[in-house]
């Protein structure tokens, strides 16, 4: 089951420069230690000191906020998009 | 054929240092970049406070220029000449009416709504980000706006020759969507909310080597609003307010307001004094009012419904740091619902003469009701920002205020409707009343 994922620019470094990635997992959480296998160190990056999502990224499946899902439970299907946005922009 | 203009050779000396991570202080060049590669928290630009304090005076800055230029040192750009429009020094207006109206005894009105060149504060933000986008070496400039940003970068980056392509929520208010289309630049308006137009932006963000002015400009354009609180703290005659209340969309204005205050009193400009930062919302889009009245100390976005459109972001990016300052002040951050919001533009123009947008009318509402709350001393001198033009939103007050007494050009029919229009006058006082 083939999920796809967008970096963004600062995490590029642990994905060989690539901007999109395919990979697995049946929901978020499965999926960052999924890419973490792939890709090692990047869960650091993506999650704090207690393995939560860090707060200053935001986790989008399908265009929609995973904080308006369910979190990092939030299920997974075959082509489904996560994006990884840093949080700090705008206003 | 030669330039009109030919960019001088900088003899300015600036003052600004690195770029800092708000989250663990790692340092970052001078770039155009706006998160922390580590946590992804913001930067911060940082000075160099003692050439600041050796290079100004109180009279070295009302020596001017008469815009946000004067404090040039406190502002991160390079160029000896800066792109100055007239941006700043906008009234700072001591209010009668409407602090009567509500029983308050200091009051001044910081008028931003008649700010250079396009009415709201943006222009402040956008005049230090363009200036900086040239130094930089940009050449596109381009933001995620609720309409006012748009406006000022499309009218600066025209008067800066800079090409201009800005990102809307495509349901804006008219004017501000025309206010943006006239300077000509590329508009996308994208069918969503504007933290759908943010997260459009943040992912097309690097990939042009455009300059967006709040996303990888970020640092230094937020910079620009602490010239509300430079400006605020010399019009008080170099002295601190005691309370202020200012709109919260990102947070960013409120948090920079409270570091233009700091710095004033880090350089010797103005004695420390705790003012109190006291934040307004719209129900309709309230974060981080919430997240105030809760205890909590992270914002949980929410999807924006209400007529204050300029400040409804769902996913605040300065929240917890606005959060944070209302709280180590002992302030208050409110919501007003949409109802409320137009009473308090009404109230504004009624009393002071000042049309405001939906932010201000949030503002003013919000004042209203921490007044009525017994959380504003009526001793204290209280500012309150009005960062926004009505002209702007007149969707939102139509309906709302009265009509023209249509009549014929002749004598009678001016006494027919001067008298209509006494007794209906007469009538909402006896409603009034009862």
């Amino acid at each position: 089951m083939a999920v796809k994922v967008l970096v963004p620019t600062p995490l590029q470094k642990y994905t060989n420069n690539q901007a999109t990635i395919e990979c697995t997992g049946g929901n978020v959480s499965q999926l960052i230690d999924e890419l973490e296998k792939n890709f090692p160190g990047i869960k650091d990056r993506l999650c704090d000191e207690e393995g939560k999502p860090r707060r200053f990224l935001n986790f989008y499946v399908n265009s929609e906020d995973i904080r308006f899902l369910q979190g990092t439970e939030t299920t997974l299907a075959d082509g489904d998009e996560v994006s990884i946005v840093p949080a700090v922009a705008g206003g | 054929m030669t330039q009109a203009t030919q960019t001088k050779t900088s003899t300015f000396t600036p003052t600004f240092t690195s770029l800092v991570s708000k989250e663990g202080g790692k340092e970052y060049p001078l770039k155009a970049m706006n998160i922390c590669e580590e946590t992804f928290a913001p930067l911060e630009v940082a000075y160099d406070y003692d050439a600041i304090r050796s290079r100004v005076s109180r009279e070295s800055i009302q020596a001017g220029p008469n815009s946000i230029w004067r404090y040039r040192a406190f502002l991160p750009v390079a160029s000896e000449n800066p792109i100055d429009v007239g941006t700043g020094m906008t009234p700072l207006v001591k209010s009668h009416r409407l602090a009567r109206r509500l029983g308050l005894k200091n009051l001044y009105i910081k008028n931003d709504a008649v700010n250079m060149p396009t009415l709201s504060f943006k222009d402040r933000v956008v005049s230090v980000a363009l200036t900086r986008a040239k130094e930089l070496g940009f050449s596109t400039v381009s933001c995620a706006s609720t309409g006012n940003l748009a406006n000022s970068t499309a009218a600066i980056a025209a008067y800066a020759g800079l090409d201009c392509c800005v990102f809307i929520p495509a349901d804006l208010e008219a004017g501000k969507i025309l206010g943006t289309l006239i300077y000509n630049p590329t508009v996308m308006a994208v069918k969503g909310n504007y933290d759908q137009v943010n997260r459009l932006c943040s992912e097309v963000g690097n990939t042009y080597g455009w300059g967006f002015v709040n996303i990888n400009l970020r640092p230094y354009y937020s910079e620009g609003s602490k010239t509300l609180g430079f400006e605020v703290a010399e019009q008080l005659g170099w002295k601190l307010p005691d309370h202020i209340v200012a709109p919260l969309a990102s947070g960013s204005l409120f948090t920079k307001i409270y570091k233009g205050f700091q710095e004033f009193v880090k350089v010797g400009l103005v004695q420390d004094k705790n003012v109190r930062f006291s934040g307004a919302q719209a129900e309709g889009c309230s974060p981080i009012a919430t997240a105030f009245k809760e205890g909590r100390d992270f914002v949980t976005p929410v999807k924006p419904n209400t007529i204050a459109k300029s400040i409804a972001i769902g996913n605040p990016a300065d929240g917890i740091y606005a959060l944070e300052v209302a709280r180590k002040t002992g302030g208050n951050i409110e919501s007003v619902n949409d109802a409320e919001i137009v009473d308090g533009i009404k109230l504004l123009a009624e009393t002071e003469g000042i049309f405001t947008e939906t932010a201000g009318g949030t503002t003013i509402a919000v004042l209203q009701k921490l007044v009525a709350a017994g959380k504003i001393d009526p001793e204290e001198t209280t500012v309150v920002y009005i960062t926004g033009n009505g002209l702007k939103t007149q969707e939102a007050v139509q309906g709302y205020i009265g009509e023209p007494l249509i009549i014929e050009p002749k004598l009678d029919s001016f006494e027919r409707a001067l008298e209509r229009s006494r007794t209906l006058e007469r009538l909402e006082w006896q409603q009034v009343l009862v």
